[in-house]
């Protein structure tokens, strides 16, 4: 058994240490929010946050996420930048099949809350490890910058 | 008078048989006689009624009223990004007068018995079942209508449906849609019933430029189920070592190290099948595990001889040359007009060149993967298919049981492209559950799997050659496509393209040329060939956008006259008369191929895109149209190609003419993530083969498009045909022009002529 860390609860896990988080959390928790893309870290299907920072979790075996807070897409929502970038996605109506989008929603919330007011140059570099196959990044950048604007609205 | 997007609606697919119009109210809307199995038509079938299973129309398969006011509407095609599930629904909500935000979208399992043709492709999904969905949605609203003037005891006339509600004006009451819920169940909508379409002015989401959806929600907090999400107690996990080359079979398997990895339940074979195989699994050897990770590992440790194939010499450099020297030489003429060899002797210019492109994987983001659980008497799949009927007939066949016995839920796809059309995926996963009774079975493929045993797009070489007049007017045209054809997976070893792969741009161009000879040399498969979003488009779009580039210049003429003078005056084609006797499926008299569609999303295009405007050095315009799935759209590109050869697409401009639309937002998605998806296959997408073996294996040697090569930005204007139009396709057809309008800026911006794809290191 080992146990983490997951969106805010601790929880135990009946995996070898060596598994990988990606299927660790989906197949033996039963989270499924984040994907398998690639299994290699180069699609960004499996993001999840790390004490806040992003992590490709199809790399990132289950010992590494020990002591440390991990959060899924399935929770990400419950904070602030979290919240404005899922609906600054539906309202930019960026998904398409949606099948990356919980990875792209994991990365964008990473960068809005260490940078809340990224040019287009930053969001490339930030969002440049998340791969969607229908090409919805024109709507990605629009949806950062919207829902960069509403949370800044909302501290006024 | 104009004839209006009302007139559209009523001449569409099937509304004007015989026997069903009865007349026309006195408010000008056509009125329709409740009949839920028409007549069958003793003409020659077109669209979705030519279709397996054809359309259906009945509002009780597609519409359920719940006591609590919300409307199940059931969609039957298959979700992979195209927004279809909303944009059927929102179809079936504006005509039924429901409210968005209490609808609810029920995915059907596979039945095309109960809910007509199923098989989500070839850009038809809206095309087909937008008079059906209306239909039913109008049906809908007047047994709620009949409903509540029941119950009001007054007549149907004095009440009418209105968000949600239906009213009763005079008295000033109205029932809310629940209320009447229980009532409409048990109603039968009486035959002779006049069903009443909206007119376009009482539209409040078809053609509305808003962002609707009955996913986004879910998808983006984690919530949506894709087909990897499926979960059941006792589930078991499999992946499969497939065999390297197509038509190598698993001699001898060494599992015992296999068997040592902590959850591993099992090893057991995958009996493949041969060229033509069908969508039956290539074979191999499943490791079935507690997890995926187990599965994974345990496959590692698997030592396995493989048998030769007939395809182990499979190379693609040698393949290439042998079908670029095929391409030079005469082949199957299927298409003459006039005396191409005349024209050409007498010509005052000539021009040929040749282009090659190799095979490209789908890569969705989603590999294949699939569940099935198999108990006594009954098999029941849950699979991201595109093809829902098709996977419940194999899967059926697998274990011997009836269709009614075999359930095929259908999932969220993680992208399609095509590749989810096939089976091959879904008997997998019945072959293990098999060995599992009683317990769910998972195959997941890796990236791998999914990049090396893709059912590819075909490689090509495409020649074209081409006179020109002392003023530079085209005279005479010829093109030959060298391909191996996707019927190659369903027969044995065709060698030429089958009709509906001719007719995507190869034989049915609608030039103003008068000496044509389209021609088809033969080309072998040495792999699984399969349809890729916009198909054999993509080869000949490519091609043909980039010669007639290159014949531009050649006659000194700027890209756009020349395009516009080889286009000719505005006139529609039977496509019967350029070769094109499938039409993707649409009637002729319906669907001609209209040049003066094509001239205007090619001049509102370069329009946009501020064509012939002067542009900072090392900076060049490219253009292309192109007509497919009765579609015509057309795409400007600016690009940049910076010192050291780094490719910048600075703005991908298109205008697209799909007939009327329905869903505007949607199509414009669809067409943003056709460029992104075009420029991709143009750059970089390539599998080759060496020793019959793919070659790429995951997204480092397989790359596909990230945010920074997107274009900076994209704009998709939609051009209104203005005029009775009927409905186009949208989830391809913005893929063919994308490549050759990227080459033609290229050419533009650095006078590099790009004839191979992908451009990879040629602008270094």
């Amino acid at each position: 058994m080992i146990s983490i860390h997951l969106n805010g609860r601790d929880v135990e896990v009946d995996a070898p240490a060596d598994m990988p988080l990606l299927w660790a959390v989906r197949d033996v928790l039963g989270f499924t929010g984040t994907k398998f893309g690639c299994g290699m870290g180069l699609c960004g299907a499996c993001t999840m946050h790390m004490d806040g920072a992003p992590i490709r979790s199809c790399v990132t075996p289950l010992s590494a996420a020990v002591g440390k807070k991990i959060t899924t897409v399935e929770a990400v929502g419950r904070d602030e930048v979290g919240k404005a970038v899922q609906s600054a996605w539906v309202k930019v109506g960026v998904p398409q099949c949606g099948y990356c989008q919980c990875g792209q929603v994991m990365s964008a919330a990473a960068l809005l809350a260490r940078n809340p007011s990224p040019d287009d140059a930053e969001i490339e570099s930030s969002m440049a490890g998340n791969i969607c196959r229908c090409g919805t990044y024109n709507r990605i950048k629009t949806a950062i910058h919207t829902a960069s604007s509403s949370l800044k609205g909302g501290a006024q | 008078m104009n004839r209006s997007f009302r007139d559209f609606t009523m001449t569409s697919h099937g509304m004007d048989r015989r026997g069903f119009l009865k007349g026309v109210g006195a408010s000008g809307a056509l009125l329709f006689t409740a009949n839920w199995n028409w007549a069958q038509s003793e003409r020659k079938k077109y669209g979705g009624d030519a279709m397996p299973g054809g359309t259906k129309r009945d509002p009780k398969v597609f519409i359920a009223i719940n006591p609590d006011g919300t409307v199940d509407i059931t969609c039957a095609r298959s979700e992979m990004g195209q927004g279809i599930r909303s944009s059927l629904a929102l179809v079936v909500a504006d005509e039924m007068e429901a409210d968005w935000d209490r609808c609810r979208v029920v995915q059907a399992p596979g039945d095309e018995a109960l809910y007509g043709n199923q098989n989500t492709d070839g850009s038809r999904s809206m095309r087909h079942w937008y008079m059906p969905m209306r239909y039913c949605g109008a049906a809908a609203r007047l047994m709620l209508e009949q409903a509540a003037a029941d119950r009001w005891g007054t007549q149907l006339i004095e009440v009418r449906a209105s968000k949600h509600s239906v009213i009763f004006p005079q008295a000033r009451q109205k029932f809310d849609f629940g209320e009447l819920a229980s009532r409409v169940d048990e109603m039968e909508l009486a035959p002779g019933a006049a069903i009443r379409l909206k007119r376009p002015s009482e539209f409040r989401y078809i053609g509305k430029d808003q962002t609707l959806s009955c996913d986004a929600d879910d998808i983006v907090s984690g919530t949506a189920t894709y087909g990897a999400d499926i979960q059941k107690v006792g589930m078991v996990y499999a992946v499969v070592a497939r065999p390297p080359v197509f038509g190598s079979k698993m001699e001898s398997c060494d599992d015992s190290e296999a068997l040592k990895v902590d959850g591993v339940l099992k090893v057991m074979p995958i009996e493949g099948t041969m060229a033509p195989s069908n969508f039956k699994p290539i074979g191999g050897v499943a490791v079935v595990a507690e997890n995926t990770w187990a599965a994974i590992k345990g496959r590692e440790a698997l030592k396995i001889k493989w048998s030769g194939s007939p395809n182990d010499h499979y190379d693609s450099q040698s393949y290439r040359a042998a079908i670029e020297d095929a391409a030079t030489k005469p082949g199957k003429a299927i298409r003459s007009e006039g005396d191409f060899d005349e024209a050409f002797a007498s010509a005052s210019k000539t021009h040929a060149a040749t282009y090659y492109l190799p095979h490209i994987a789908h890569a969705p983001m989603e590999p294949p993967v699939a569940t099935a659980l198999l108990k006594t008497n009954f098999l029941e799949v849950w699979a991201p298919t595109q093809a829902p009927e098709a996977a419940r007939t194999h899967a059926a066949e697998r274990v011997g049981l009836p269709l009614e016995k075999t359930r095929v839920n259908v999932t969220l796809l993680g992208g399609g492209f095509g590749r989810k059309s096939k089976a091959d995926f879904v008997n997998e996963a019945v072959e293990i559950a098999k060995a599992f009774p009683g317990r769910a079975a998972r195959v997941q493929w890796t990236r791998e799997d999914d990049i090396r045993h893709d059912y590819f797009h075909t490689v090509s070489a495409e020649h074209l050659e081409a006179s020109l007049d002392r003023r530079g007017k085209p005279t005479g045209w010829l093109h030959r496509s060298v391909a191996p054809t996707i019927v190659s997976i369903f027969s044995e070893d065709p060698k030429t393209q089958a009709e509906f792969e001719s007719n995507m741009g190869h034989n049915n161009i609608p030039f103003a040329v008068p000496n044509v000879r389209i021609e088809n040399p033969e080309a072998a498969a040495h792999t699984r060939i399969g349809w890729f979003r916009s198909v054999s488009n993509i080869p000949r779009a490519f091609a043909v956008q980039c010669f007639i580039s290159e014949l531009a210049e050649k006659a000194r003429k700027d890209p756009l006259k020349f395009y516009l003078e080889l286009l000719g005056e505005d006139r529609k084609i039977d496509p019967g008369d350029i070769g094109d006797g499938w039409n993707h499926g649409e009637n002729p008299e319906k669907y001609p191929v209209d040049t003066g569609r094509l001239r205007k999303v090619l001049e509102t295009a370069a329009k946009e895109a501020g064509w012939g405007k002067r542009l900072p050095k090392r900076r060049g315009m490219g253009l292309a149209v192109h007509y497919s799935f009765v579609t015509y759209v057309a795409a400007v590109l600016e690009v940049e190609v910076e010192e050291g050869g780094n490719l910048v697409v600075h703005k991908a401009t298109m205008a697209v003419d799909c007939g009327p639309q329905i869903n505007p937002d949607r199509i414009r998605s669809q067409m943003e993530g056709s460029c992104v998806m075009g420029i991709g296959l143009a750059t970089t997408g390539e599998v080759s083969f060496a020793d019959g073996t793919a070659q790429q294996s995951n997204f480092h040697d397989y790359t596909v498009p990230r945010i920074s090569s997107a274009p900076k930005s994209i704009s998709v204007h939609l051009v209104d045909p203005g005029r009775n139009e009927e409905l186009g396709g949208v989830g391809e057809p913005g893929v063919p022009p994308i490549a050759p309008a990227l080459c033609n800026a290229i050419y533009a911006a650095t006078g590099k002529r790009i004839r191979q794809l992908p451009i990879g290191g040629q602008l270094g």
